[in-house]
C-alpha cells in the first residue's frame, strides 16, 4: 500500500512566490473545467465568452473595471489585516458601515458645500468602516478574544443592523421595499468615461494600492505591522507597541472596505439596499490570499475574479453554463492557493509502507 | 532489518555528498555508529552536523553515497522509513502535544485502527519505564512537565517505537546542569541495553563525558576522529575550529567607574504569580562585567524581562545613569541605551521570516537616519545593515536573505550588531552564547569584552559557570530571585559560587 507523508521542503528560491498566483488562476481554469463540463457546457465556448463577456469590448472592459472596484478595496482590507496577522474576515460587514455612512451623509448632508459633500462622504465612510473594524481588533489586543471568530459574526450583527435601519429610520418615506431614500445628487461619484459606468471610485481603488503599497514599504508604520505579524513577542521587545498598531492596522483595513461600501452607494445603487454587496468581503478573502498579501497582487487578482464575475454573464448565455459558476471558481481558487501556498513549505511524498 | 552483530556497524553512511542549490553541504561524509555506542557528531554550527542527520532521518535526499543499516543498504524516503527502520531522532525543540497526557503523546501515530486500547499502550510503556529506568506518569498531562521530563518523554516515544538507533540533537542545550546529568544518566542505561546513540553537540566537556567516540565534521567534511578516551578538551576545540582556542580571554583592566544600571528593591512576578524576583539589588558599574551565575529558574528570565521592560515589576526602580527607566515599556528601556541579548534569540530576539536587513533595525527603526517622520530610508538602511554585517562578519547570502536561512551564530551577530550599535551604555546579555559553537561563543565573548573596554556597563546572565569565570570582573550570585553572594573575579572560587547557587550563604 502506498501511503502518504507530507514533509518539509527545502526553501525554494523566491521567484516561485511570484510564479504561484499565476499557476493558481491556470489550475482554477483547469479544474473549473469539470463542472462546466458537467453542466453540459463546450469548454472553448464556456471560457472564450467568459474572456469574451469580461473584456472583449469596450463597454464589457468598463463593467469589468467597475465591478473590480470595490474587490480591489476589500481584497486591500484584508491583505493589509492579514499582513499583521489580524485575521480580518469581516470586510463584509465593514463595507456596509461605509455604505450607511454614506447613505446617511449622502441623503441627509444637505448643509455641507457641494464641492465637500463626496470627500466628506469618503471620509466618513472610511471611518466607519474602520471604527467597525476596531472594535474586534480592541477585544483582540485586550482580552485576547479570537479575531476569526468576532470579525466574522459581526458581519452578521452589521447586516441585522442595516436591515433595522432600512426597515426604520433609513427606510424611503411612502416605500414598502427595505431601501432608503437616494442620496443627493452631489453625492453620485462623478463619471470619468462617457456611456459607461467609470467613476471615480475606480481611480480611488488603484490609489488605495499605491497607498497600501506606499505604507507597506516605505513607512515606520508598515514595517511595525509587518513585525507585529511575523512575531508579535520580538515586535514588543524591539519598542513596538503591538496593541496601537493592531488598532491601527484594522482601522485602515476596516476603513478600506469601508471605501467599498461607498463606492457602491455612491457609484451603483445610489441608495443603500439590503443586498448592496453580493458578497464583496468574503470574496475579499480569496483575492488577498491568490495575491499573496501584497498590493499588485490583490488587484491582478480582483481584476481575474472580476472578468470571472462579469463574463459570467455572457457564459450562461451563449454557453448555457449557469453564473453560479463565479462561486464555485471563487471556491476552487481559494482552495488551489492555499494547496499551493501550503506545498512551497511542504512537499508530498509517496512511499510504500 | 538484518541480523545484529556487535561487529558490524548499526550504521554506516559512506561517502554523503548533498548539495543544496549553490552549497556543498555534506562533502562525501563518513559515520559509522556500532551497536552500544555513543558517537558525538562534533561541528560549528553550519559544519553539517544537522544536514548529516537529516539526511539520516530521511528528511533530505542525498546525491552521492549510501547509507547502511546492520549492513543492509537503506534508502529512506521520508522519516516514516527511518522509523520503521528503528531510528528515532530527538530534536532540540520538542514534538508534544502540551494538552493531552504522557500515553497520548507516546501512541500518537503509532496505534493504528479504529479502535484505542489504551490499557495495552498503557502497560507496554511501563514495561519500557521500567526497563529503561525512565520513570514518567503516563497520565500526567504534559504541558505540568518539566523540560527534562518532556525530554524523557520524547526519548519514551523513541523507545515505544522500538528505536535502536537514537539520534539527539544538542539535547542538553535546554536542560539545567542536574538535567543534563539524569539524561546522561539515562543514555548509559540505554546503551547498556543494547542501544546505540548519536550525540550532537557543541559543548566539548559534555561530549567528553558522554561518548565512546568523536567524529568532527567542519565546513561539511570529516576532518577527524577519536577515541573519546584518546583525546582532550582542546584537542579537540582545535579540530573543530581548526585553529588554537584561546584560553583564558585577555581582560583589558578598565578602572570601572561609577555605577551605570542600578537595580533598586526590584520585584517581579513569574507567570504563576510568585514572585520569581524578590527584591533585588543590584549596582553595574561601566567598564565592568557582572557575572551572574545562579541554577536556572532562579529568576534570570524575569530578570532580565523586567529590565528590557517586557514584564512591569511589582515594585522597585531601574537606574540608568541616576533617570529612572520607565517601567514595562521596552521602548524606554531602549531609549535609556540599554543593549538586550534575549535568552531565547528565535522566540524572543528575532523576526525568522524577515530578512537580516529587517532584523537589524529593529531597535533603532524610528530613529535617524532610518527612518524620518514616519518615513523610512531605504537608503540609511541599507548603508546600516551592510555596516553591521561586515563588522560582525555575518555570513548571510546578503541582507535581503530570511534570518531562518543563518545559522545560530550568525543569527546571535545579527543581535550583537543591532543592540551594540551606537554604544550602548548598558548591556544586558542572557545565556548569550547558549546552542553557539566555539567559534562563534569565543567571538560573543570577545565582544562584551570590548564593549566593556569601550566602558559599557555589562550584566552578564548565565547558567554556564565557566563563561562566567571566563568573562566576568565581578561575580554575583542569584537565588530564589535575590543577590545570595557577591564576590571579586580574584577572590571567587567555585565552591563558594556553589554553595551560594544551592541557597547556602557563607
Amino acid at each position: 500500500m502506498m501511503s502518504m507523508n507530507i514533509v518539509k521542503r527545502e526553501p525554494l528560491p523566491s521567484w516561485v512566490k511570484v510564479l504561484i498566483p499565476f499557476a493558481a488562476v491556470l489550475a482554477t481554469l483547469a479544474l473549473a473545467a469539470i463542472p462546466i463540463l458537467a453542466a453540459g457546457g463546450n469548454l472553448w465556448k464556456a471560457y472564450g465568452s467568459l474572456f469574451f463577456g469580461a473584456l472583449g469590448n469596450r463597454f464589457n472592459l468598463l463593467e469589468t473595471f467597475v465591478k473590480a472596484s470595490p474587490l480591489i478595496l476589500t481584497g486591500l482590507a484584508v491583505a493589509f489585516a492579514f499582513r499583521a496577522r489580524f485575521w480580518n474576515i469581516g470586510a463584509e460587514g465593514q463595507l456596509y458601515a461605509g455604505a450607511v455612512a454614506a447613505t446617511v451623509i449622502g441623503v441627509y448632508g444637505t448643509w455641507l458645500p457641494p464641492s465637500l459633500k463626496i470627500p466628506a462622504i469618503m471620509v466618513a465612510g472610511f471611518l466607519a468602516g474602520g471604527l467597525w473594524a476596531t472594535i474586534p481588533a480592541f477585544l483582540k489586543t485586550r482580552f485576547k478574544v479570537d479575531d476569526v471568530v468576532t470579525t466574522l459574526l459581526l458581519n452578521y450583527v452589521m447586516l441585522h443592523f442595516v436591515g433595522t435601519l432600512l426597515f426604520g429610520p433609513l427606510q424611503e418615506p411612502g416605500s414598502s421595499w427595505p431601501r432608503s431614500p437616494q442620496i443627493m445628487k452631489d453625492a453620485f461619484y462623478p463619471v470619468l468615461i462617457a456611456k459607461s459606468r467609470f467613476h471615480i471610485g475606480i481611480i480611488v481603488s488603484f490609489v488605495s494600492v499605491l497607498a497600501v503599497w506606499f505604507i507597506n514599504d516605505k513607512t515606520v508604520f508598515g514595517y511595525q505591522s509587518k513585525c507585529v505579524g511575523v512575531n508579535i513577542l520580538a515586535a514588543r521587545y524591539g519598542g513596538i507597541n503591538a496593541g496601537m498598531v493592531i488598532l491601527k492596522t484594522a482601522l485602515i483595513s476596516g476603513g478600506l472596505a469601508g471605501l467599498a461600501g461607498v463606492g457602491e452607494v455612491c457609484a451603483i445603487q445610489y441608495n443603500l439596499i439590503m443586498d448592496l454587496s453580493p458578497g464583496y468581503g468574503q470574496t475579499g478573502v480569496v483575492i488577498a490570499m491568490l495575491g499573496n498579501l501584497h498590493p499588485l497582487g490583490v488587484a491582478l487578482s480582483a481584476f481575474f475574479f472580476s472578468v470571472i464575475g462579469v463574463g459570467a454573464q455572457t457564459m450562461s448565455r451563449m454557453a448555457g453554463v449557469p453564473v453560479y459558476i463565479t462561486g464555485v471558481m471563487e471556491g476552487i481558487a481559494l482552495m488551489v492557493m492555499l494547496v499551493f501556498l501550503l506545498l512551497t513549505e511542504y512537499r508530498i511524498k509517496w512511499s510504500k509502507s | 532489518m538484518g541480523e545484529i552483530l556487535d561487529n558490524q556497524p548499526a550504521i554506516e553512511m559512506r561517502n554523503i555528498t548533498k548539495r543544496f542549490v549553490d552549497v556543498l553541504a555534506s562533502d562525501h561524509v563518513n559515520l559509522s555508529l556500532y551497536p552500544k555506542e555513543v558517537v558525538a557528531l562534533l561541528g560549528e554550527n553550519g559544519a553539517g552536523k544537522t544536514t548529516l542527520m537529516n539526511i539520516l532521518f530521511g528528511y533530505y535526499q542525498y546525491d552521492e553515497g549510501d547509507i547502511f543499516v546492520h549492513g543492509k543498504k537503506v534508502s529512506f524516503s521520508t522519516p516514516k522509513d527511518a522509523i520503521a527502520a528503528g531510528i528515532a531522532m530527538i530534536h532540540q525543540h520538542f514534538t508534544l502535544v502540551p494538552t493531552q497526557t504522557v500515553l497520548e503523546n507516546v501512541i500518537i501515530g503509532v496505534e493504528g485502527g479504529f479502535f484505542l486500547n489504551l490499557g495495552r499502550a498503557k502497560k507496554k510503556l511501563l514495561e519500557i519505564e521500567k526497563r529503561f529506568g525512565l520513570n514518567l506518569d503516563p497520565d500526567a498531562i504534559v504541558s505540568s512537565l518539566s523540560i527534562g521530563k518532556k525530554q524523557k518523554l520524547e526519548i519514551l516515544k523513541a523507545l515505544y517505537r522500538d528505536a535502536e538507533i537514537l539520534i539527539m540533537d544538542e539535547p542538553t542545550a535546554v536542560l539545567s546542569p542536574t538535567e543534563t546529568q539524569e539524561l546522561f544518566g539515562t543514555l548509559r542505561t540505554l546503551v547498556d541495553r543494547g542501544k546505540s546513540i548519536i550525540f550532537i553537540s557543541h559543548k566539548l566537556n559534555e561530549v567528553m563525558e558522554i561518548s565512546d567516540r568523536v567524529v568532527v565534521l567542519r565546513a561539511g567534511a570529516n576532518v577527524a576522529e577519536r577515541e573519546t578516551s584518546g583525546t582532550t578538551i582542546p584537542e579537540l576545540a582545535t579540530l573543530m575550529v581548526g585553529r588554537e582556542l584561546l584560553e583564558r580571554l585577555d581582560h583589558g583592566k578598565v578602572a570601572a567607574g561609577a555605577t551605570v544600571l542600578d537595580i533598586k528593591g526590584l520585584t517581579v512576578k513569574d507567570e504563576a504569580g510568585l514572585d520569581a524576583v524578590d527584591g533585588l539589588d543590584l549596582e553595574v558599574r561601566g567598564g565592568e562585567i557582572i557575572g551572574l551565575a545562579g541554577v536556572s529558574g532562579n529568576g534570570q528570565t524575569e530578570l532580565s524581562e523586567a529590565l528590557f521592560g517586557l514584564l512591569r515589576p511589582e515594585s522597585g526602580e531601574i537606574v540608568i545613569l541616576g533617570a529612572k527607566v520607565p517601567a514595562g515599556k521596552p521602548a524606554e528601556a531602549i531609549r535609556a541605551g540599554m543593549a538586550r541579548i534575549p535568552e531565547d534569540r528565535i522566540s524572543t530576539g528575532l523576526f525568522m521570516d524577515l530578512s537580516v536587513k529587517d532584523n537589524m533595525i529593529l531597535k533603532n527603526h524610528t530613529e535617524a537616519p532610518i527612518s524620518r517622520r514616519g518615513l523610512i530610508n531605504m537608503k540609511a538602511i541599507r548603508a546600516f545593515a551592510a555596516d553591521g554585517i561586515a563588522r560582525f562578519q555575518i555570513k548571510t547570502d546578503g541582507m535581503e536573505a530570511p534570518s531562518k536561512s543563518l545559522s545560530g551564530g550568525n543569527l546571535q551577530k545579527i543581535i550583537l550588531a543591532r543592540e551594540l550599535a551606537g554604544d550602548p551604555k548598558v548591556i544586558i546579555a542572557c545565556q548569550c552564547t547558549r546552542g553557539l559553537d566555539v567559534g562563534a561563543m569565543e567571538y560573543v565573548h570577545q565582544t562584551l569584552l570590548r564593549e566593556k573596554e569601550k566602558g559599557a556597563a555589562v550584566l552578564l546572565i548565565s547558567d554556564d559557570l565557566d563563561e562566567i569565570f571566563l568573562l566576568s570582573d565581578r561575580i554575583a550570585v542569584i537565588y530564589e530571585g535575590r543577590i545570595m553572594g557577591m564576590t571579586d573575579i580574584a577572590e571567587a572560587n567555585r565552591e563558594r559560587i556553589g554553595l551560594w547557587m544551592s541557597g547556602v550563604a557563607s
